[in-house]
């Protein structure tokens, strides 16, 4: 069912370029983001409400996305990522602060995020480069697809946003990846990281951030101060135990020792309520969604829709790794929220956007009967 | 060859199946990421489970103390004499209050809120978590209590409460044996049991209150909470009861505290009194006196300033740690020397002419009565006060055999009152002033010891309790001031028992009761220096009076009274017990800078040992015939 090609046999969802099996299994990652959400918000029912709102708004804006054709988007993908590098640069000038770093921008009365649209305009633009030149790229397309990647990375992280410039930098990467990127290239990139690490560590880095790496290493370092977070969460996920303290018996989380339980922590509360089992469900859910995303990058024509499709899953994948390798203490707190069960509006509208592209890709391919 | 490739045509075949390999990586790398992610799960909720479960129980539940209520203190006749009252304080809890200065307003208008107690609140506040109550007044009398409580339903966030403050009915009348508490300071939290002192802002600072301080103090309880992590109390899991402190019973008699201390009127100075058979301490006054109640929330230091500046010395104990020469209240304690160590009988006379002199030596030494008491014996030496007499056997006896004599019945060393405080006196001795003086021991000086002048000093508690031992014929009972221990849950008492320090050797009965017949005479013989309180007195009192030096008079000058200041005139003092035959009751007084003991310091005590032996009635009736 989640391999085999269902569209054609039913005509509403063909209609409306949808995936079934993909939707299917959003939906109920959705479902599973609204149960966990009304513990983690002490069963606040107004909040419930606004992710519900925010739901049926991105699952909106994947529906739109899902009526684009790859080619359209292909055609389109020069001037999105040309419009995002502007707005990238606009908000470092005369953006909005919010929480010590610089992401929004004002457009009358809507604040916007750049970075949200860089999400879609780097991998989308780095695969139109590269689906026009023979693959595996040369050398000066891959300094060229490097550079394009690079640049909204390094503007995002000056924000500073480290999470987004992650995500970003890992979309980029992927598309290189799928395009054939050679083996020795890769290796020399990964020899040539440890430098630029310490460069970055030196020169690039906020305070702040060095702090979340160092608390990452050791957390017990200042268990009142930055480390705080890692601790508790863990104290959390770990005291659940095998199967949980049960929905809405989370005691760290409702006597409110997590903190950011209900956004980028949430994955905690859901740690301690539902327990080993539950987790290994929700992983298995995941990656259900990953196989399908990397399924439909398969079966993809031609090249732009097969890169982008192939580094919109797995980027979609870092996330979950990102985010759960935080909260359990695997990586240091980066403020990546968990897909469609965080708490929080702009970044599932990009996902599902994403998601929406995927669907396009897959529906609009041009059936040829044999 | 590079640039030969550049220029080849896409091969979508080729790129195609370079796809696949890559896809094939990607979802290998895929289930990895999620293998990296089930292991770290299996690690944290699994292997490391117990660990997690411990940390995550040890985050919300917390032992909280609850403080034990403290001991009440009672008299012999069940009179309070320390309690706990309910003081009514007004608090704020801020995240219940919409708008703060609205409602610190409406307040203001319902009750008086100084600029002080503001300043203090609006401190206190923004350090105080939200869901915390920070008292804005404390010390609401009833009427602001009922105003607030009226107007509550005006004023969300804000509560009264009510906490226990130690409160000594009896005030400055019995100050000084109850003592008092005050807030517990760095030294002593440093020697207390931190655990079982954790809610406890008071400690008993002096008296009954610091000497009995652990039975009145009670087992702290616990109760374990939940709470959140901004210390949120949520609910009460489990509640282990504080256990209060024991209630304890003092032998002192308020009523007769009272008689006593108007007795002194505007004098300063000191009484014991002690039932010689028990050694329980009846009554213990030392006057002027001070309100504890000042002490117990913290006394301003004006106030404290003004008591510990005043001239007076309220805040000095007097009847513990006054010392002072016990004067001619000594005389019985030495003729019963003179008689027992056989140095003198009754029958032994000297020709007193007024004074006293050493061979070699050209010194006076007066007698208080200028004119002499002519031939004279032990028992009118007594009776009447003859100092010659006592400087005679004084000499006879030697410092070092009267200072040992003396030593048995408690002078010269602490009698080990229950509550502490006392000091030693000074007994002394050939040893004592070579090695504090670093002088040798003048004739002279024994000399004046035989009367309780020079460096002869008495606490008025020795006096009194020699006294009691002299009552016994010997027996020394350990004065005590606590009569029994109540437990407040079963009520069960448990009396302290009367203790022998002491049995002073009096080998012959005989000459024990000369000494008291003649005590007996100085009040009910025709010449006795006390005599005038023997009028109308419907028992037996035995007694000496005293007058001891605080100014010495140059040799050849005339004394006068009159031209010595007030503060330069002699102590009057004065000792006995009653009645005679079966002693129920002994006394010791001082009267600083009284005058003469018989006619200032006598009277008290018969006033007191009135209102003892024949009660309320007794004590009423002679009033009335005073006002008569």
């Amino acid at each position: 069912m989640l391999l085999s090609d269902a569209s054609s046999s039913h005509g509403l969802f063909r209609r409306f370029h949808l995936d079934p099996p993909l939707l299917a299994g959003l939906l109920l990652l959705a479902g599973i983001g609204l149960v966990i959400l009304f513990s983690a918000a002490s069963q606040n029912e107004a909040q419930l409400w606004r992710q519900v709102t925010r739901l049926a708004v991105s699952f909106g804006v994947m529906l739109l996305f899902a009526q684009i054709s790859p080619d359209t988007l292909m055609r389109w993908s020069h001037w999105i990522f040309a419009i995002g590098l502007i707005m990238l640069v606009a908000v470092l000038v005369f953006g909005d602060t919010g929480k010590g770093a610089q992401r929004w921008l004002r457009l009358g009365s809507i604040r916007f995020q750049p970075s949200e649209l860089m999400k879609l305009a780097v991998p989308m633009m780095v695969a139109a480069y590269l689906a026009e030149k023979p693959l595996p790229p040369r050398l000066s397309h891959l300094f060229i697809a490097t550079l394009v990647a690079l640049v909204p990375t390094l503007l995002i992280a000056k924000q500073p946003d480290l999470g987004t410039a992650v995500l970003i930098a890992s979309s980029g990467i992927f598309v290189l990846l799928f395009a054939g990127l050679q083996w020795r290239i890769i290796g020399i990139a990964s020899v040539l990281a440890v430098p630029t690490a310490w460069l970055l560590w030196t020169f690039g880095m906020h305070d702040y951030q060095r702090t979340r790496v160092l608390t990452f290493l050791n957390p017990e370092n200042d268990p009142l101060g930055a480390g705080y977070h890692i601790i508790q969460s863990k104290i959390a996920i770990g005291s659940g135990g095998t199967y949980g303290k049960g929905w809405l018996n989370g005691t760290q989380s409702h006597l409110e020792f997590l903190p950011e339980r209900h956004t980028d922590f949430i994955f905690a509360v859901f740690g301690e309520e539902f327990g080993f089992i539950g987790i290994l469900l929700l992983l298995t859910l995941y990656f259900l969604i990953v196989l399908r995303g990397l399924y439909i990058a398969s079966q993809a024509q031609d090249s732009f829709s097969r890169l982008l499709a192939g580094a919109l899953t797995m980027t979609f994948l870092i996330y979950v790794f990102v985010n759960i390798g935080m909260v359990s203490g695997l990586l240091p707190v980066v403020g990546v929220p968990l897909p469609l069960v965080s708490f929080g509006g702009s970044s599932m509208v990009t996902l599902m956007a994403a998601f929406g592209i995927l669907m396009s890709i897959h529906t609009h391919r041009k059936l040829l009967k044999d | 060859m590079t640039r030969r490739r550049a220029t080849l045509l896409k091969n979508p075949i080729r790129e195609r199946q370079l796809f696949q390999v890559r896809g094939i990586i990607a979802l290998l790398f895929s289930l990895l990421l999620m293998t990296i992610l089930i292991s770290r799960m299996f690690y944290l909720q699994l292997t490391q489970h117990e660990h997690y479960t411990t940390l995550s129980t040890n985050n919300q539940v917390s032992i909280r103390p609850i403080a034990p209520t403290r001991g009440l203190i009672y008299d012999r006749n069940g009179v309070v004499l320390a309690q706990n009252l309910p003081t009514y304080s007004l608090e704020i809890i801020r995240e219940r209050v919409e708008d703060i200065d609205q409602t610190l307003e409406e307040i203001g208008e319902l009750i008086q809120v100084s600029g002080e107690d503001l300043t203090r609140f609006r401190r206190e506040l923004k350090r105080s978590r939200r869901f915390k109550a920070v008292p804005l007044r404390f010390r609401l009398d009833n009427r602001e209590v009922a105003l607030i409580a009226v107007n509550r339903h005006r004023l969300p966030g804000v509560e009264i409460n009510s906490t226990l403050t130690r409160h000594y009915p009896q005030g400055e009348l019995t100050a000084h044996t109850v003592g008092y508490v005050g807030r517990i300071n760095e030294k002593e939290l440093k020697q207390l049991d931190p655990s079982n002192y954790a809610t406890t802002t008071y400690i008993g600072k002096i008296g009954v209150e610091k000497s009995y301080e652990s039975l009145l103090h009670g087992m702290v309880g616990h109760q374990q909470v939940e709470t959140n992590v901004r210390g949120r109390v949520l609910r009460v899991l489990e509640r282990t009861p504080p256990e209060p402190g024991q209630n304890i019973h003092l032998n002192i008699d308020t009523a007769l505290q009272r008689v006593a201390q108007q007795a002194f009127g505007e004098e300063r100075g000191a009484l014991v009194a002690i039932e010689p058979e028990s050694g329980a301490v009846l009554s213990l006054v030392s006057v002027p006196s001070y309100d504890p109640n000042l002490f117990v929330n913290g006394i301003p230091l004006k106030t404290y300033r003004a008591l510990s500046d005043n001239r007076d010395q309220p805040l000095f104990n007097r009847a513990l740690r006054g010392q002072y020469p016990p004067g001619s209240t000594t005389k019985p304690f030495i003729g019963l020397a003179g008689l027992e160590l056989n140095q003198i009988t009754t029958l032994n006379t000297i020709a007193c002419k007024g004074w006293y002199s050493l061979k070699n030596d050209d010194h006076r030494y007066r007698d208080w009565k200028k004119t002499g008491h002519g031939t004279i014996g032990l028992n009118r030496a007594i009776v009447e006060s003859c100092d010659v007499f006592f400087y005679d056997l004084s000499l006879k006896l030697g410092i070092d055999r009267i200072s040992s004599y003396l030593a048995h019945f408690g002078f010269g060393k602490k009698n080990g009152i229950d509550i502490g405080g006392e000091s030693r006196g000074l007994l002394p001795n050939r040893k004592w002033k070579r090695r504090i003086r670093k002088e040798p021991w003048f004739p002279g000086e024994t000399l004046i010891t035989g009367i309780g002048q020079g460096f002869f000093l008495t606490t008025p508690l020795q006096l009194s309790s020699a006294t009691a031992a002299l009552s016994l014929r010997g027996r020394h009972m350990r004065p005590l001031v606590v009569r029994e221990i109540e437990d407040p849950g079963s009520h069960l008492s448990t009396p302290l028992p009367p203790t022998l320090i002491h049995q002073a050797p009096i080998v012959n009965d005989g000459n024990w009761w000369r000494i008291e017949r003649a005590m007996t005479q100085v009040i009910h013989g025709p010449k006795g220096t006390a005599r005038r309180i023997s009028h109308g007195l419907r028992y037996k009192i035995a007694g000496k009076t005293g007058t001891s030096q605080v100014f010495t008079v140059a040799q050849d000058a005339e004394y006068d009274a009159e031209e010595i200041s007030k503060r330069l005139r002699d102590h009057a003092l004065f000792v006995a017990y009653a009645p005679v035959k079966k002693p129920k009751i002994a006394v010791a007084l001082i009267v600083e800078n009284g005058g003469s003991g018989g006619a200032v310091a006598a009277p008290i005590a018969r006033k007191l040992i009135d209102r003892y032996l024949l009660g309320d009635n007794a004590t009423r009736g002679r009033d009335t015939d005073a006002a008569q």
